[in-house]
C-alpha cells in the first residue's frame, strides 16, 4: 500500500484490490422444472405450434393449386391472392417450426449453464518448435537457399502466368474501347449535310416552331431514332429539352444568340452531374430539375447550375428551323453531353 | 457388424446401425465427440449474425427460384397483348424486364419469391451492419479475432455488391436510372474511369451486355465469394469458441454457455425458421419493387422521388450534399464533385472500417487474447467513436432523402441542403462528447449502485424524525457484472532522455503513441473495489435494516443528497 493511503491502511488491509469472480450463480429452476403440470403445458403449447405449421404448409400448397394466374383466367387480384396465400403458408409453416423448436429448447431442455476451459490459440511453445523444425525439414529438402535463382524464376513464372487469363478477359470487357463515342451523338448530321429534325420522344414526330408555345416543354429525340441500331445507347446521349421561353427573358451570350429560334431552346436531357434525365421543369421560375440529386439549371441563363451538385451548364443543342417551320438541328453539342469524364476536354 | 458400439453406455437401437455406418466411414463418433457437447454462450445479440446467415440462405433458396424464370437478356420484344399487367401489353422493353413482369404475374408464387428474395436482402444486409456495429461496441473484434472480422468486413462489401448487381437485372427505370449513376460515378476515376465504363458495359451505357454481366456476378461468382467467405468465418467462430458478456463465473479462460446438441441446435436451429417464416410474411404481404409501375427501362425517364435501396442511400446523400466543384488540370477533367462524396469518402470510411481491429492494436498495444466483451460504457472513447462515426451515417442517410423531407416539411432544398452539411462535420463531433459523457455517466451510475445498493421503495422513519429509503444491497453475482471489468491503462512510456541524459531513439513515436493512448485511456471511472465498498457499508449505509437505527442519522443525511 502507498504512504498516501497508511492512515487508511488498516482498513485496506483487509481488503483485497478487486473483487474476486464469485463463480456461476445457482440455477434459477423454472416453471415446469418444478410443476409437471406447467411442463405438460409447454408440451402441448409446442404440439400445437407444430400442428399450426403442417396446417399452414397444406394451405399453401392449396392455395396454388386453387388459384390461376395463367393469362386465360389470371387476373391481377388472383396474382395478388396467390402470392397472399402461398406467402402467409410458407411463413407460417416456417414460424411454427420454429416457435415449437424454440420454446421446446426453454421450457423443456436441460438449461444448466456448463463451463468448459478455453486453451489459448497459439500452440505452446513445444508445438511451436516442433512445427519449426518440420518447416527447416522441409525447406531444406528443397534445397532453396542454396539455389537462389529458382526462387527468382518462381517467383517470376507465378506473378506472368495470370496474364494469359486477365488480359483476354480485360481486353474483351470493353468492346472496341473507342471512348471518343462519349463525344458525339446522333444530331450530328447525315454522312450527306442533311440536318437532323427534332421529333417528340417516344412519338417520334416532328415538330414545328409553330406548335411550341411559351412555357411548354418538349421531350425531345432525333427524328427516326428507334431505327438507329444502337437505338438506347443514342437515345442515352441524344435526349434533348424544349422550351419557349419569351425571348426577352433570354440572356443568350453573343457567341449563342444564333442557337435559339424565337425563344425556343433546346438542352441536352442528360444531367451534367451522374447522368439522370433531368425531368422536371418549372414554368414560372424557368428552372429544369434533375429528380436524382436537385440539380437545378436556369433555362433562360444558358441551363447554367443555380442548385446542386453538378459542375457544368446542360450542354446547348443549336437549333434552327426549316423552310416548313419544323425544328431541326444545326449541328451536333459543341460538348461532350452527361457526366464530366477525364478526357472530357481534350 | 454389430450394434453393439461400445463396451460402455449403449445407444438406442434405432440409431444405432446409422451411427456405426457413418462413424466406419467418416469416424463421427470422432467429431461428435469434439464438437457435440460444445458450449455456446448465450446472449439475444449473438443472433444478429445468425440473422445474417438465415437471410443469405434465404436468399439463396429464393433466387435459385427466380433464376429459373428470369431471363437476363437485353433483347427487345413487345410485351404480349394476353399477357397481365394490361398497361404492360405491347410495349417494348428488354426480355429481363419482361421475364421480370411474368415471374410476378404469370408464375405461381413468383411474385411471392420476388418479394421474398428483395425483403430478405434488405434484411440481411441490414443484419449484417448492426452484427458488426454489435462486434465494434463490445469489443469482439479484439485478439485474437482480428482476422475473423476482416472476413465479416469483405462479406460486407461483397454483400453490397451483391444488392447492386441484383438490383440492376428486372431493367426497369429505376434500376437502369442506379446504373446511369453507377456509370457516372465510375467514370468521374481520374485516367482510367472512361475505360472502366467501357469495361462494365461493353461500351457506352447502357448497351446490350450489362444485365448478363451483373446476372453472373449475382447468381455465381458474388453468392459463391460470400459462401466461401462464411464458411471460413463460421469455422473460426468455432475454432476461437464464441466470447462472452461479463458474467460471474466467466473468464477470458472459460466459456460459458449451453452445448450445441440438444440446446444450440434446437434454439439456432429453430431461430432459422422464425427469421424464414417472418421474412415469408413480410414477403406475403408487403409488395417491394412493384416494376411494373415503374416500367422498362428508357434512358429518357426517370422517376421522381424514387429511392435505391436503404443501403445504397447513403451514397445518394453523400453525392447530393457535395457543391459542384469541377476543376480541369492540364486539360484533364476532374470532376471532384463526384469523385469526393462517392470514391474518396466511402473509400475511406471503409478502409478505417476494415482496418480497425488493427488500429486499436497499434494504438493501445493491447496485446492479450480477449474473449469476455466488454460492456459498451466501459470502452467510453471506442463508443464514442462508433456513435460519430454512425452519426455522420445517418447524416448521409437524411441527406439521401432530402427531397422528401423538404417537401414532408415545406422546407426549402436549399436550406436542408446547408443543414445536412454542416451536421456532417459537426454532429459527428457532438455525439463523440456527449456519448463518452454518457459512458462516464452510466459508469457512475454503477458505481452508485455497487456503493448503495438497489432502492427498494420502502421508506423508515428514524427515532430522530428523520426518513430514509432503504436500499437493498447486491447480491455478489450481480455485482460482479458492474465490478469486474479491467480498464486498460494508458501507456507509460521512458523518460526523453536516458539516465546519462541522452536522447532516447523512437522517442517522438512513443509520445505520439502515448498521446494516442491517453485519448483512449485516461479520463476513466475506476470499478467500485472492495475496500470502498467496505467504506460506504461503514459509514451508513443505506441497506440499514430499521434495527440498525440508532446510527448517527447526520451520516445519513449526509449520504442521501
Ligand atoms: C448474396 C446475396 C444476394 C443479394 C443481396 C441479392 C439481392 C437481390 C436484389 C435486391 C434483387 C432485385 C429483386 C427485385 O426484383 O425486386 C435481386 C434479383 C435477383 N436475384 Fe438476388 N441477391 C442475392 C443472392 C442471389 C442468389 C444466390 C441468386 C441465385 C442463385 C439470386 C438470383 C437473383 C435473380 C435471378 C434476380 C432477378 C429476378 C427479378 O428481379 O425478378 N440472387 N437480388
Ligand atoms: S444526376 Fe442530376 S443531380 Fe445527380
Amino acid at each position: 500500500m502507498s504512504i498516501e493511503q497508511s492512515d487508511h491502511s488498516t482498513e485496506l488491509t483487509e481488503h483485497p484490490a478487486t473483487f474476486p469472480n464469485p463463480g456461476l450463480p445457482p440455477h434459477r429452476p423454472r416453471l415446469g422444472d418444478e410443476d409437471p403440470k406447467a411442463a405438460k403445458r409447454s408440451e402441448r403449447l409446442v404440439l400445437l405450434l407444430f400442428t399450426v405449421s403442417v396446417l399452414a404448409s397444406i394451405a399453401a400448397i392449396v392455395g396454388y393449386f386453387a388459384i390461376p394466374v395463367d393469362p386465360e383466367t389470371g387476373s391481377v387480384g388472383n396474382t395478388r391472392l396467390s402470392t397472399l396465400i402461398i406467402g402467409l403458408g410458407l411463413g407460417l409453416g416456417m414460424l411454427g417450426i420454429g416457435t415449437a423448436a424454440i420454446h421446446w429448447a426453454k421450457s423443456l431442455m436441460n438449461d444448466h449453464d456448463k463451463v468448459e476451459e478455453r486453451h489459448e490459440i497459439a500452440g505452446d511453445a513445444e508445438t511451436r518448435s516442433t512445427a519449426i523444425e518440420m518447416f527447416n525439414d522441409g525447406a531444406k529438402d528443397t534445397d532453396i537457399a542454396r539455389r537462389p535463382l529458382i526462387k527468382g524464376a518462381l517467383g517470376g513464372a507465378l506473378a506472368l502466368a495470370p496474364l494469359p487469363f486477365l488480359v483476354p478477359l480485360i481486353g474483351n470487357l470493353g468492346g472496341d474501347w473507342d471512348i471518343s463515342r462519349f463525344k458525339r451523338t446522333a444530331w450530328a448530321p447525315a454522312a450527306n449535310g442533311d440536318r437532323i429534325y427534332l421529333a417528340t420522344d417516344p412519338t417520334n414526330r416532328r415538330i414545328k416552331a409553330s406548335d411550341v408555345t411559351i412555357g411548354s416543354l418538349f421531350h425531345v429525340m432525333p427524328w427516326n431514332l428507334p431505327e438507329h441500331p444502337n437505338y438506347l445507347d443514342e437515345k442515352a446521349k441524344a435526349v434533348v429539352l424544349l422550351v419557349r421561353v419569351d425571348p426577352q427573358d433570354l440572356k443568350e451570350t453573343e457567341e449563342r444568340a444564333s442557337w435559339s429560334y424565337d425563344g425556343i431552346v433546346a438542352y441536352s436531357k442528360i444531367c451534367t452531374h451522374v447522368g439522370c434525365p433531368v425531368a422536371l421543369y418549372e414554368r414560372e421560375t424557368h428552372h429544369l430539375l434533375c429528380p436524382c440529386h436537385q440539380s437545378t439549371f436556369d433555362v433562360t441563363d444558358e441551363a447554367k447550375v443555380v442548385f446542386g451538385p453538378a459542375g457544368r451548364a446542360l450542354p446547348q443543342l443549336p437549333i434552327d428551323v426549316d423552310e416548313n417551320g419544323y425544328l431541326v438541328a444545326q449541328r451536333d453539342f459543341d460538348e461532350p453531353v452527361g457526366p464530366s469524364f477525364w478526357e472530357r476536354e481534350r | 457388424m454389430t450394434t453393439d458400439l461400445a463396451p460402455g453406455p449403449k445407444v438406442d437401437p434405432k440409431i444405432a446401425a446409422t451411427a456405426d455406418f457413418l462413424d466406419t466411414r467418416l469416424g463421427i463418433s470422432k467429431m461428435f465427440k469434439g464438437l457435440g457437447r460444445k458450449l455456446f454462450p448465450d446472449h439475444w445479440s449473438f443472433l444478429l449474425g445468425e440473422i445474417a446467415l438465415y437471410s443469405f440462405i434465404v436468399l439463396i433458396l429464393s433466387g435459385t427460384f427466380l433464376v429459373f424464370f428470369f431471363v437476363p437478356s437485353m433483347n427487345e420484344i413487345h410485351y404480349p397483348h394476353d399477357a397481365l399487367p394490361v398497361t404492360m401489353q405491347g410495349q417494348p422493353m428488354s426480355e429481363a424486364f419482361a421475364s421480370t413482369l411474368n415471374l410476378s404475374f404469370h408464375v405461381r408464387g413468383g411474385l411471392f419469391m420476388r418479394q421474398l428474395h428483395h425483403w430478405s436482402a434488405l434484411i440481411f444486409v441490414g443484419a449484417m451492419v448492426i452484427h458488426m456495429l454489435r462486434i465494434l461496441f463490445t469489443g469482439a473484434f479484439r485478439k485474437p479475432r482480428e482476422l475473423n472480422y476482416l472476413i465479416g468486413f469483405l462479406m460486407l462489401i461483397t454483400s453490397l455488391l451483391a444488392g447492386l448487381t441484383g438490383y440492376s437485372l428486372p431493367d426497369d427505370v429505376l434500376s437502369g436510372n442506379g446504373l446511369r449513376i453507377t456509370d457516372g460515378v465510375v467514370r468521374s476515376i481520374p485516367i482510367i474511369g472512361s475505360y472502366m465504363s467501357f469495361m462494365v458495359f461493353g461500351g457506352e451505357f447502357p448497351g446490350m451486355d450489362v444485365i448478363p454481366r451483373m446476372y453472373a456476378l449475382h447468381i455465381l461468382f458474388i453468392p459463391g465469394l460470400i459462401l466461401a467467405l462464411v464458411a471460413v468465418h463460421l469455422f473460426l467462430v468455432f475454432w476461437h469458441k464464441h466470447t462472452q458478456y461479463p458474467g460471474p463465473g466467466r473468464t477470458d479462460k472459460n466459456v460459458v454457455g449451453f452445448p450445441l446438441f440438444p440446446i444450440y441446435v434446437a434454439k439456432a436451429g429453430g431461430f432459422f425458421f422464425i427469421v424464414f417464416g417472418i421474412l415469408g410474411l413480410m414477403g406475403a404481404t408487403m409488395s417491394i419493387n412493384n416494376v411494373w409501375n415503374y416500367g422498362p427501362f428508357d434512358p429518357a425517364l426517370v422517376g421522381a422521388g424514387a429511392q435505391p435501396d436503404w443501403y445504397m442511400l447513403f451514397l445518394e446523400g453523400s453525392l447530393r450534399l457535395m457543391p459542384g466543384w469541377e476543376v480541369v488540370i492540364g486539360g484533364f477533367t476532374l470532376s471532384l464533385n463526384v469523385l469526393i462524396p462517392a470514391v474518396v469518402i466511402p473509400g475511406l470510411l471503409f478502409t478505417i472500417l476494415g482496418a480497425y481491429p488493427f488500429i486499436h492494436n497499434l494504438v493501445t498495444k493491447d496485446t492479450g487474447e480477449h474473449h469476455v466483451l466488454d460492456r459498451p460504457r466501459n470502452a467510453p472513447t471506442r463508443t464514442a467513436i462508433i456513435v460519430a462515426v454512425l452519426s455522420a451515417f445517418f447524416v448521409l442517410l437524411g441527406a439521401g432523402a432530402n427531397d422528401l423531407i423538404a417537401t414532408h416539411f415545406s422546407l426549402s432544398l436549399n436550406a436542408i441542403t446547408w443543414a445536412f452539411r454542416i451536421l456532417f462535420f459537426v454532429l459527428p463531433v457532438v455525439a463523440f462528447v456527449v456519448t463518452k459523457r454518457v459512458c462516464f455517466g452510466l459508469q457512475r451510475k454503477d458505481r452508485e449502485l455497487v456503493l448503495h445498493g438497489h432502492e427498494t421503495g420502502r421508506v423508515v422513519r428514524f427515532a430522530s424524525g428523520e426518513y430514509a429509503e432503504v436500499h437493498q444491497p447486491l447480491d455478489e453475482f450481480e455485482r460482479w457484472v458492474l465490478v469486474g471489468q479491467d480498464l486498460p491503462k494508458p501507456l507509460e512510456i521512458e523518460p526523453a532522455e536516458d539516465v546519462n541524459g541522452v536522447r532516447r531513439p523512437g522517442h517522438t513515436k512513443e509520445l505520439r503513441r502515448q498521446n494516442l493512448s491517453r485519448f483512449f485511456y485516461e479520463e476513466r471511472v475506476e470499478p467500485v473495489t472492495p475496500a470502498e465498498l467496505a467504506a460506504a457499508h461503514a459509514t451508513g449505509a443505506h441497506d440499514a435494516l430499521p434495527a440498525s437505527a440508532g446510527r448517527d442519522v447526520h451520516e445519513l443525511e449526509a449520504r442521501s443528497h
